[in-house]
């Protein structure tokens, strides 16, 4: 449609190398005043790198930056400030002692004395909650609210500095459902008031929910740029990968057999005292999933540990009908491992990897005591684990298929098809898998999901563990929602939806199931 | 991917890194109004040109290998010790202990009697910090230069008080019984018909290092405790994961780390002073921190950077000799060759990588790693590292 207003940002031809990396290829991009525009696309197609430079963190090799018809150059973060430009990162920048006022006006004080800075702050943050409906008590410290509360002050600090075009990474990564719409509430209002707001997503579903326009990144390229209103997920999957997808997994129905695992009143306490397990119990069932939804940070990762040997707890786990020792000599790793316990965990680069080592060093990690992986008393039968690596890397498609390289330099999904790949091929009687998609890209996820499946099908006991809702519901088979260290309730995924579950994750008490 | 080839890594920084330090040097030398071309020949001369010089650069560089395995074990199981001087001490007394009550019926037996001792002493003498670090969380940089100061208190009692012979004024044992003396590169020379200076150089404990350089890389990358080590090292939260003891690994890799600075003492106490005196470890404990910076932690760069070592002292003790350069100001060359190979490797890196950089992007070849068959993706570079900036 003809426009005479300038549009809000405008990218031209703008490319960024790392290295031989080519991160972004002459991309050009058109955003209009007051439009929610979206970016999707898979993990390292681009899209970070992209919203950097317009940040101000990296300097595009080539091309130039519009902000409403000028031409403008962005050496820093503040430059981008001073053009009117807020991000709001997936990982917050807040000091965490700090209350509300203070983080907002940490960065923009007027002068040497916080007084006045503080006062002033304090009246524009009222008009402000009061202008887009955002509510926040200035005087909180950050520790002690709700990420949700947090990303709207994420969204104050960039409106304080009077910001008109709005970046979001990931928004909603940490938020429940019900905190996702909220935001997307505002996101509403601030459109209203004329903002423009760039949201950065893999997520199909907010992108029709809440976009006018959307652009998709394939491998540091803009492929398309579409009205939301004319395009279908499936459209925009296809384009972000290049090749049609399934976004639902096939489920044969479930062939439950003996009682596999048993936990009964888990109960963790951290370092500091904090109970982050308190009571929990389930079973899993051979050819069962059970999928265990939740904001993260709600002793899921805490869970895991536990039953993966490495967090101490006090309550009962029975593996096969045997009770595991959770604080003693045999309340390691290596002895879930023996047990028939793989683990594929939440964070692949803090646990399921040593990123500096090779694929085959990372494929005996965990079971490096395995006596197949021995040649005598003394050494590592390093020939045998190479073999072994490349063989479990060909049946799992990992690319590229080559042992001696180190992990780090895999790509998001292949580095998951090899923790994958180490723990599957065990054949364990439970897999304990944690965020298994969490950032990799859609064709990979197709290939994990189908892996999982596998096993279950094959008769295995997985506990599934993932704040994707969207992986909960297509994958298990039964459902349990944690919240605060407790299981605030079982569903099925055929007799509930995501706002039940929505509400269960925020901890509005369900009835037992 | 690595940004620079690997032979960039591990020879052209150190080698841009001392030369940066010789031309410093070279400045300094010029400030006091001496030479820095005749300098440079003297230490040559002196370190390389002849059999003594030879025996005393590998005397040092003997040292150095042992203080620089210390130090690289350690920091492959990321810890950072810098107590080889303490530990090394102690290995000094076990070695006199070993020698000087027990009758060995012959030096090789002696040898082996004292390597044991040495290395006990030096590996207990590391498993307190460990013990401390790994389980109650006291910092091991602290403990280890604590411990230092303990060892070096400990033995000043020991040798004024136990172990002095009587009647004797200066704080050090009784020799040895003569029959244990080490064989050295010059005797061995003698019996060969060369004629050959002064005894009291290299001696087969340099053997001994070498074995040591070549044993600690098998126990890295060829043992089940040395992948333990490095994985510990690399990841503590994914050691845990993978059921790695934290603190089995750290008291271990700590007892191999101090074992081997003992082991130093082998060449000090039995094969040159064949007594133990007070300071028999002349700081090459602290050599060994440079001596690992600059070996990358791998054996056979802590071989090489003690060589290198070995040729700075043995030089910097000639240059003292012939020349009117004062020994205070050695000291400062080996300082500035420590500071530029050490601490700064960085300055020299970041420039030579971007110029690797540079020099890549015209043709863009692959990277170290072969491309991925299909789609290339650059997955794990901008977005990981956007999200941390």
């Amino acid at each position: 449609m003809p426009d005479t207003q300038p549009p809000a940002i405008e990218l031209r031809g703008i490319s960024k190398a790392f290295g031989p990396v080519q991160a972004n290829k002459d991309i050009n991009l058109s955003v209009k005043r007051g439009a929610i525009h979206g970016i999707i696309g898979e993990n390292g197609a681009g899209k970070s790198t992209l919203m950097s430079i317009l940040y101000g963190f990296y300097k595009a090799d080539k091309g130039e930056i519009l902000i409403s018809g000028q031409i403008t150059h962005i050496p820093d973060s503040q430059a981008a400030i001073a053009a009117g430009i807020g991000m709001v990162f997936q990982h917050f920048k807040l000091v965490q002692n700090f209350t509300v006022l203070e983080n907002v006006v940490l960065g923009a004080e007027d002068g040497a004395l916080l007084g006045p800075s503080l006062s002033k702050a304090r009246k524009e943050l009222t008009a402000l909650a009061a202008e887009y409906g955002l509510d926040v008590d200035p005087d909180a410290l950050i520790q002690d609210i709700g990420v949700g509360m947090q990303q709207r002050v994420e969204i104050l600090k960039a409106l304080y500095r009077q910001a008109d075009i709005l970046i979001l990474d990931e928004p909603t990564g940490v938020l429940t459902p019900a905190e996702a719409d909220q935001l997307f509430r505002i996101l509403g209002r601030l459109k209203e008031e004329g903002k423009t707001i760039v949201l950065i997503t893999h997520k199909l579903r907010e992108i029709m929910e809440i976009t006018d326009t959307v652009s998709v990144m394939r491998r540091g390229e803009m492929t398309a740029t579409v009205e939301t209103a004319t395009t279908s997920p499936e459209a925009l999957a296809e384009l972000m990968v290049g090749r049609k997808v399934l976004l639902r997994v096939e489920k044969k129905p479930a062939k439950v057999g003996a009682l596999v695992l048993e936990v009964r009143d888990l109960k963790v306490t951290d370092d500091k005292g904090v109970q982050k397990l308190r009571g929990i119990s389930f079973d899993i069932r051979a050819g069962e999933i059970l999928g265990l939804a939740g904001v993260a940070g709600n002793g899921q990762s805490e869970l895991l540990e536990v039953l993966g040997g490495y967090q101490k707890a006090k309550g009962t786990i029975r593996m096969n009908g045997e009770e595991i020792d959770l604080t003693g000599r045999h309340s390691d790793a290596q002895s879930r491992r023996a047990r028939g316990i793989a683990h594929v965990p939440e964070d692949r680069h803090r646990e399921g990897l040593i990123l500096e080592f090779q694929a085959w060093e990372n494929m005996a990690f965990g079971y490096h005591n395995d006596p197949k992986y021995q040649k005598n008393a003394l050494m590592m039968d390093n020939d045998a684990i190479r073999a072994d690596t490349a063989e479990k890397m060909a049946r799992f498609d990992v690319r590229p298929p080559n042992p001696l390289l180190a992990a780090k330099s895999f790509s998001g999904g292949n580095q998951q098809k090899i923790v994958l790949a180490r723990e599957i091929e065990r054949n364990p009687d439970l897999l304990l898998i944690g965020q298994p998609t969490r950032g990799v890209d859609i064709g990979a996820i197709e290939f994990i999901h189908q892996q999982i499946m596998r096993l279950r099908d094959e008769g295995k006991a997985i506990l599934l563990v993932s704040v994707e809702l969207e992986e909960i519901m297509s994958l298990s088979d039964r459902i349990a929602v944690m919240f605060d260290g407790q299981i605030m309730g079982e569903r099925l995924p055929e007799k509930t939806d995501e706002k039940e579950l929505g509400l269960l994750m925020a901890g509005m008490a369900g009835e037992a199931a | 991917m690595d940004i620079m080839p690997k032979w960039a890594e591990v020879f052209l920084v150190p080698l841009i890194s001392l030369i940066l330090a010789a031309i410093l040097s070279a400045v300094v030398i010029l400030a006091i109004g001496e030479n820095p071309i005749d300098a440079v020949s003297i230490m040559i001369k002196g370190s390389v040109l002849s059999v003594r010089g030879w025996g005393y650069t590998l005397y040092y560089a003997t040292n150095f290998i042992f203080t620089g395995l210390c130090v690289a074990v350690a920091f492959h199981a990321r810890l950072f010790n810098i107590g080889g001087e303490g530990q090394a001490a102690l290995g000094g007394l076990g070695v006199a202990l070993a020698l000087l009550f027990i009758p060995w019926p012959h030096w090789s037996i002696a040898l082996a009697a004292a390597t044991v001792a040495a290395a006990a002493f030096g590996a207990l003498w590391a498993l307190i910090p460990a013990y401390l670090q790994a389980a109650r969380g006291s910092h091991i940089v602290i403990t280890t230069i604590m411990f230092n100061f303990m060892a070096s208190g400990l033995l000043n009692y020991l040798l004024s008080n136990s172990l002095k012979p009587i009647g004797q004024s200066d704080p050090a044992t009784a020799k040895f019984n003569a029959a244990f003396d080490l064989p050295t590169l010059n005797g061995v020379l003698t019996q060969m018909g060369y004629k050959a200076a002064r005894d009291d150089s290299v001696n087969i404990t340099f053997l001994v290092a070498i074995a040591a350089c070549f044993a600690v890389w098998f126990l890295l990358w060829r043992t089940r405790l040395g992948y333990q080590i490095r994985a510990f090292g690399q990841s503590e939260t994914a050691a845990k994961y993978a059921g790695i003891k934290p603190v089995r690994i750290t008291m271990i890799a700590m007892m191999i780390s101090g074992g081997l600075a003992g082991l130093m003492a082998i060449n000090t106490v039995m094969g040159e002073q064949e007594r133990l005196v007070l300071n028999a470890v002349e700081g090459a404990g602290f050599i060994g921190i440079a001596v690992a910076l600059m070996g990358r932690s791998h054996p056979f760069g802590v071989f090489l950077a003690a060589l290198l070592f070995g040729f700075l002292y043995q030089g910097g003790a000639e240059l003292a000799l012939w020349t009117n350069i004062p020994r205070e100001l050695i000291v400062v060359i080996q300082a500035l060759v420590i500071l530029f190979t050490g601490a700064l490797d960085n300055m020299v890196r970041m420039p030579l990588e971007r110029l690797f950089l540079r020099l890549r992007k015209p043709e863009a070849p692959p990277p170290t790693a072969p491309p991925p068959p299909g789609p290339t993706r650059p997955d794990h570079t901008p977005e990981g590292t956007v999200k941390e900036a």
